[in-house]
């Protein structure tokens, strides 16, 4: 009778939210990529997307491909990683960094930054002229990372198409760019390649947050729009983790409708500016 | 006003694009206060857009409108807007989500999105809307809700500043209601009892 009351309540009624539930725990079981606390709709579209390319029926005839075709978990990897990015996206935001957070980070010898969730690269770049244009790039070491081995290449690489430096242009002068944006890449045919002088202090790495542990004494995290893919407790453990990471008056930047307000860790930061959610670690 | 276990729906979910601003501004204020549900609203607009109607529409309606926020459980007589060039999704817990995640139908925020996965939360205890646009977005939504049991209605196409969105509907499916947009706010106080006595 008892046992009978605790399932009623406890069992999600929808079979599909159980399905997803198991097929999450079997690519932790499998791959080690740890998708259990991601939000559920976000991920339930992209599986329902990648049945529908498929071919396939159900959300347990797709477990079983994932987890006995590894080339098959690959492509759900890139299903269920988010990949949207462009160069000085938000530019009132990157304005924000030049003006309010460059001046502190001017007064460092040594300067360390954390791009979590780095995606393709564009906002690496995006920061990477900004420290130049200040002087900060030559004494400034950078760290991008992603767990999505396949962004993590194209960053590397810096080759982006030409037809979306007209948009990033108009976004670098929004952001207050000193100089002319196309010198920071070479043009050929329809692709363009940022310029090798602002990579000369990244380093990419695979890293995944959900995972994976600390990236010591940062004086920035750039982590914007990742944890809004993620349920409230992994949200709360990554903020953790930005925590442990940050020097004592680090900043951390999110995005423009992330927020820790209500996360626990929300004491131990002040905003710097509120409405582009730049946060410092308390003295 | 109906209370409790005799609500027969629990949201509200609208799509609206060209035109859909004009379209709102007749059909949110005629929505007496005291809505049992919430309402989610994807309007197509500019990425850059500032929150300028959102503090339009709150002035000039009787329920509260604001513009969603990630995490924030959804609360009967208030409206939601998606924020520019974000997703609005519903989740199990009747929660909010946003993704940035790769345009649909052209659109960030979409209205398929939305419907979609409202429809998933709130199966057939849902009504979709679609008002004037002059795309396809949210018809493969409607189908979805009205699928699960939901209800659709959609705006009269001869009255639309823009018929392509309503009619992208029509040619899927019957929707249970097909109604000039005067009309559609008095269905809804009626749908929930709300019209003032006296």
């Amino acid at each position: 009778m008892v046992v009978q009351e605790l399932n009623s309540e406890i069992l999600p009624q929808d079979p599909q939210a159980i399905e997803i539930g198991l097929l999450f725990e079997g690519i932790y079981l499998r791959y080690g990529y740890d998708f259990r606390d991601y939000g559920k709709a976000h991920a339930k579209r992209r599986i329902m997307h990648r049945m529908v390319i498929s071919g396939i029926n159900s959300i347990s005839e797709l477990q079983h491909r994932v987890l006995y075709d590894e080339s098959f978990f690959h492509l759900m990897l890139q299903d269920l990683s988010i990949n949207t990015t462009e160069m000085f996206r938000d530019p009132e935001f990157f304005l924000s960094i030049r003006e309010q957070v460059i001046p502190v980070l001017k007064t460092y010898p040594f300067i360390k930054i954390w791009h979590a969730g780095c995606s393709t690269g564009e906002e690496v770049y995006s920061m990477a002229i900004i420290l130049k244009e200040e002087g900060l790039l030559n004494r400034t070491q950078i760290y991008a990372t992603d767990f999505n081995p396949s962004v993590l290449q194209k960053a590397r690489e810096a080759i982006y198409p030409v037809s979306q430096m007209k948009d990033y242009t108009r976004n670098y002068i929004k952001s207050g760019g000193k100089s002319s944006f196309s010198e920071y890449y070479n043009a050929r045919y329809d692709s363009v390649i940022m310029k090798k002088i602002l990579k000369e202090n990244i380093v990419f790495a695979d890293h995944n947050l959900v995972t994976d542990s600390v990236f010591g004494e940062m004086n920035l995290v750039m982590c914007r729009n990742t944890l809004i893919y993620f349920n409230k407790s992994l949200q709360d453990k990554v903020v953790g983790l930005f925590r442990d990471s940050l020097v004592t008056g680090g900043f951390l930047c999110l995005g423009s409708k992330e927020s820790i307000t209500f996360s626990p860790h929300n004491i131990y930061f002040e905003p710097v500016v509120s409405k582009h959610k730049i946060f410092r670690l308390k003295y | 006003m109906l209370t409790g276990a005799n609500i027969p729906y629990d949201a509200i979910v609208i799509g609206a694009s060209a035109g859909g601003l004009d379209a709102l501004g007749v059909f949110l204020p005629m929505l007496e206060a005291g809505l049992p549900v919430p309402i989610l609203i994807v309007q197509h607009i500019s990425a850059t857009s500032d929150s300028f109607i959102i503090t339009y529409f709150d002035r000039m309606c009787k329920l509260k409108v604001k513009e969603a926020e990630e995490k924030e459980i959804l609360e009967p007589g208030c409206v939601y807007f998606a924020p520019p060039d974000y997703h609005l999704l519903v989740e199990a817990d009747k929660s909010i989500s946003l993704s940035n995640e790769e345009k649909v139908n052209y659109s960030r925020p979409s209205i398929d999105v939305l419907f979609e996965t409202a429809s998933w939360a709130y199966g057939n205890r849902l009504i979709g809307i679609i008002l004037t646009g002059a795309n396809w977005d949210g018809a493969a939504g409607c189908e979805l809700i009205k699928k699960g049991g939901g209800l659709i209605i959609v705006q009269d196409p001869k009255t639309a500043s823009i018929s392509r969105m309503p009619e992208s509907v029509i040619e899927r499916f019957k929707p249970d209601y097909v109604l000039p947009l005067q009309e559609i706010g008095p269905l809804i106080n009626k749908i929930f009892n709300s019209t003032p006595t006296q």
